[in-house]
């Protein structure tokens, strides 16, 4: 079973992420929890549905989070997947499941994830990370810490840092 | 100058600490070159030609003397005793070694500068007037407005991984003096007809292989709207802007590719969803921003000194510098004050230590130890009294920065080009001095009057040389460096881009192309009120082009043949 970071903890995790065959299609196993592609889930929402195991749904960069914000409550987790680290149409993802479709279960980064990612994911409201390969997940954990604050509206803080802080700041002058 | 808080200086502090991990983590092969260079890229550090290369960011061009002073610092101990002034109004080194940029990055840190988010596919340093709050056409002060800007995009956590790098540019004038029109985004500050401030949003500007004028998105933007409406504009780029080809990916290409109107559509729809929420911007905390900025104290407006005009009378030199290097000010008995970075046979935007440590001083003695960094790559003080003027110019002369070149032929934009860019095609630098020592004749010069020429050693457009009155592009000819020239590109309200003049010519015949260009306009020109930029546009550009090119040329027939067949 491989291990996963789970809200800032190396776990063992027990889903399988279905990934399309060429011809589009996924081998669905008869139990067990499975995080299948957006277009399996609009394609086969009922036999998904019925089969025992949990289930999850992963988005691609390109896929419309739009497209499942009214079938949230079948979902157990919602995965969304970074084809490379630099691509960043994850974290416009992230933000709108979680503020705009209102999505509170697990939100999982998943793909070319790095540890040096993993600070600013968070605050686009992942709260779970399938590391790339070959990366040391528990020396990872020490990236939720790169910063303390952070200047923004967030997932994290939805309040800005200018709505938050305390007592004005005094004047400045100089001769 | 906006003095950190506390927060402020914890963060750009903490920034050096995770870069310092990171180095290390490169270092001991525990990061591969791919995984480490977007990392690198957004503290500033390229890989160049012959070392690395960092940028640090002068945040909207302002700039104290104890950070002038540290910048010299870092100059002597960890580069070559110089540094290099960019049209983005930042600071480049070309020499420092990767393994001691953690140690420049923290000695930056105490005297609160950086180097984050001067690289890579993020939104960058914001950019202004370098004459901002003390212009006198001034609607509002874009300093403040830059600062909210500069926090907002400090480590936005949703736009670190752009399709591409991201520009935004203020202007808080009248007069566009910060090229809005040719940024990613472009901010121009009005007043509605209460008074209230506002911003006109335009977006999809840039240089670059695909030059294009922004469009506009806004007419008036309330100001407590900026941020929301920044967050719906970079969603929808960095949502749909093309990632497939780097030289598709800015936003340019998705606002040209959807049109104007559908992207506009696009953002407000987005905002539709943002106005109004969380990031919306309070009274409380514009004020907050401008309490943190020092500002001037201003002596009571005192007459103009008898001493000064005086000196004006007197010193020729001295007129001729105050008439192009001297800017009026808001305030009566104060004056701008351009130092020229653009003496001839040093290369535009260069700096050395020494000269830095000596601006440094007269920033303290003339200009409450404050300057400006300009996009056209000179150093300004911003708030000089009139009385000082004589007095500040002696010591700038003996410095070899004051040059009465201003707005002139040979105040040269260029990029650091292929003596130092891995990306340039061809080099900036020995063009530019060519060029400068051809108009060398100071009354010469003078009598062609404004002229913008801007240099780019490729199309990455570093130099702006689309927006120059003459632009000059280095360009790649089966291996051979050859120059494409343009005229008619303006910056400012005005903006246009250049249009180009014929077949590349070599190194060689730049100087030649540029002076024909010159003798033609002085030919058609109506008087010494008309600019170069005015005739380009009265009779276009084929004059010229048949002037440079054509059969009735003077010049040798050796030498068209060599133009023709290049």
């Amino acid at each position: 079973m491989a291990a996963i970071i789970r809200q800032r903890q190396v776990v063992a995790d027990s889903w399988q992420l279905l990934k399309p065959a060429a011809d589009g299609t996924v081998a669905l196993p008869d139990d067990g929890d499975v995080i299948v592609p957006l277009a399996v889930w609009r394609a086969q929402r009922d036999a998904l549905l019925g089969r025992a195991g949990g289930l999850g749904v992963w988005l691609d960069a390109n896929d419309d989070p739009a497209l499942i914000a009214g079938d949230l409550g079948h979902f157990a987790v919602i995965a969304v997947n970074f084809p490379q680290f630099t691509d960043g149409r994850g974290y416009s993802i992230g933000r709108l499941l979680r503020e705009r479709y209102g999505w509170r279960g697990e939100l999982r980064a998943v793909g070319d994830v790095l540890r040096d990612q993993l600070f600013y994911l968070t605050r686009c409201g992942f709260d779970a990370f399938a590391l790339r390969d070959g990366q040391d997940a528990n020396a990872a954990l020490a990236a939720f810490d790169d910063f303390s604050e952070g200047y923004q509206a967030s997932v994290e803080r939805p309040q800005p840092l200018f709505r938050r802080r305390g007592v004005a700041a005094p004047e400045a002058t100089r001769s | 100058m906006y003095l950190y808080d506390e927060i402020d200086q914890r963060l750009v502090d903490e920034r050096v600490a995770q870069f310092r991990d990171q180095t290390r983590r490169f270092l001991a092969g525990e990061l591969s070159e791919d995984d480490f260079r977007p990392l690198r890229l957004q503290n500033g550090l390229y890989i160049q030609r012959f070392a690395p290369m960092l940028r640090i960011a002068i945040p909207y061009g302002l700039l104290a003397s104890r950070q002038l002073r540290a910048l010299a610092y870092i100059a002597r101990k960890w580069d070559r005793g110089y540094g290099h002034f960019s049209t983005r109004q930042n600071i480049q080194f070309n020499w420092p070694k990767l393994e001691d940029v953690p140690a420049i990055l923290a000695k930056l840190a105490t005297v609160q500068m950086h180097a984050i988010q001067t690289s890579g596919n993020c939104i960058r340093n914001t950019t202004t007037d370098h004459f901002a709050g003390t212009a006198p056409d001034e609607i509002v002060d874009p300093l403040v407005w830059c600062e909210i800007i500069r926090q907002w995009s400090t480590f936005h956590p949703e736009f670190a991984y752009l399709p591409r790098k991201f520009k935004i540019a203020v202007s808080g004038s009248e007069a566009d003096r910060a090229a809005t029109q040719v940024h990613d985004i472009g901010l121009q500050a009005r007043r509605d007809a209460a008074g209230n401030v506002g911003f006109r949003v335009l977006a999809g500007g840039g240089l670059g292989r695909t030059p294009l004028i922004g469009a506009v998105m806004r007419d008036f933007l309330p100001w407590q709207d900026l941020l929301t409406y920044l967050d719906a504009i970079l969603r929808v780029y960095n949502r749909y802007g093309r990632r497939d080809n780097k030289y598709r990916a800015r936003i340019k290409i998705l606002v040209k590719e959807l049109t104007p109107d559908v992207f506009r559509a696009q953002v407000e729809a987005e905002w539709a969803h943002l106005q109004g929420g969380p990031a919306t911007l309070t009274t409380a905390e514009v004020d907050r921003i401008e309490r943190r900025f020092t500002r001037p104290h201003y002596r009571q407006s005192e007459p103009v000194s008898s001493a000064y005009a005086g000196a004006l009378a007197r010193d020729k030199a001295f007129n001729n510098w105050v008439r192009r290097n001297v800017q009026p000010h808001k305030v009566a008995g104060y004056a701008a004050v351009t130092l020229s970075l653009k003496k001839t046979g040093v290369p535009p935007g260069d700096a050395t230590a020494d000269q830095m440590d000596a601006v440094a001083d007269l920033a303290d003695r003339f200009s409450f130890g404050e300057l400006r960094v300009s996009h056209e790559q000179n150093l300004i003080l911003a708030d000089v009294r009139q009385a000082d003027l004589y007095e500040l110019w002696q010591a700038v002369k003996a410095l070899g920065l004051a040059t009465p070149n201003i707005g002139l032929l040979t105040n040269i934009i260029a990029c650091p080009g292929g003596d130092f860019c891995s990306l340039a095609n061809a080099k900036s630098i020995p063009v530019a001095e060519a060029i400068q020592r051809r108009f060398d004749d100071l009354d010469y010069l003078h009598d062609i009057g404004e002229l913008d020429l801007n240099i780019s050693g490729c199309m990455n457009s570093c130099g702006h040389h689309h927006i120059g009155h003459i632009g000059i592009l280095g360009v790649d000819k089966q291996g051979a460096e050859y120059y494409q020239i343009s005229i008619g590109g303006a910056q400012g309200n005005d903006a246009s881009l250049g249009k180009v003049l014929g077949p590349s010519v070599s190194q060689a015949e730049v100087p030649d192309v540029i002076e024909h260009l010159i003798e033609l306009y002085l030919e058609r020109r109506d008087s010494e009120e008309e600019r170069f930029i005015d005739v380009v546009r009265r009779i276009g550009i084929e004059p010229f082009k048949e002037y440079v090119y054509g059969s009735h040329h003077k010049a040798a027939p050796s030498r068209r043949r060599q133009l023709a067949a290049a």
